[in-house]
């Protein structure tokens, strides 16, 4: 039982202390939102471990809680960096990928 | 019972947790955005189910197994969404080693930006990819 919990412990740390390695060494932005989200989604699986190796449900919601983050804050960030376009090539924002009731708004005279 | 119960339970927390190591290994090991998210979905997909699953087994109540569940489900819906914001907006930056690419059915479509001010990586394509080397 021990044997196997910190087998669990010790796979998951370093899983995680890679990710970090990635998260500081990262050359872009976008290599940093792909290492927090594999970070935050090994917490999750960190949280469930402890769960399941202490029979308490006390952190299940947690769970939940972090996995919503983790979605939310990837799509936020990227989005972010979608929107630090300088110029549009084409002139009415096509290649931004804005949606098409935003173009088609912006045709209007 | 509750032996075998106990036995499944850590094999899959163990493959689990196999899983999320070797994410940290790709996230390290691979050159470009899109192969080092090609590792980190990994754990994002197959790794947390099999968690849930043994952690659903260990914790041996329905109301825990349904929020397990739960929470499964939404990283089942929210990865493929994710992902696809992250590779548009990394191909667009020119996050992507191009000549490692097998397949670019977007080269020359107007998909890449041309003028760009922004956080490009130091091994970033040249702003103009030349023609397509025939294969």
């Amino acid at each position: 039982m021990t044997v196997v919990g910190f087998a669990l412990y010790a796979l998951i740390g370093a899983g995680a202390l890679l990710a970090l390695v990635r998260l500081a060494l990262g050359p872009s932005l976008l290599d940093r939102v792909v290492a927090t989200d594999t970070l935050l989604v090994i917490i999750s699986a960190g949280l469930a471990v402890y769960a399941a190796l202490e029979r308490s449900p006390t952190v299940v919601p947690v769970l939940v809680v972090v996995s919503l983050l983790a979605f939310v804050g990837s799509v936020s960030v990227a989005r972010y960096i979608g929107g630090m376009l300088l110029r549009s090539r084409t002139g009415d924002g096509r290649d931004l990928g804005l949606p098409l009731a935003a173009e088609a708004q912006g045709e209007q005279p | 019972m509750t032996a075998l119960a106990d036995v499944v339970a850590f094999a899959c927390l163990l493959a689990g947790a196999a899983l999320c190591l070797t994410a940290g290994l790709g996230l390290v090991r691979f050159p470009d955005v899109l192969s080092r998210m090609h590792a980190g979905t990994k754990p994002q997909v197959l790794g947390v189910l099999l968690v849930m699953v043994g952690a659903a087994i260990r914790l041996d109540g329905w109301a825990n197994a349904w929020m397990l569940l739960l929470v499964a489900a939404f990283q089942l819906l929210t990865a493929p969404v994710s992902a696809h914001l992250i590779s548009r907006v990394a191909y667009r930056r020119r996050h992507v080693r191009r000549d490692l690419l097998l397949v670019d059915e977007f080269r020359g479509a107007g998909h890449q930006d041309v003028w760009y001010q922004g956080d490009e990586p130091k091994d970033a394509p040249p702003e103009e990819p030349g023609p397509v080397q025939p294969s």
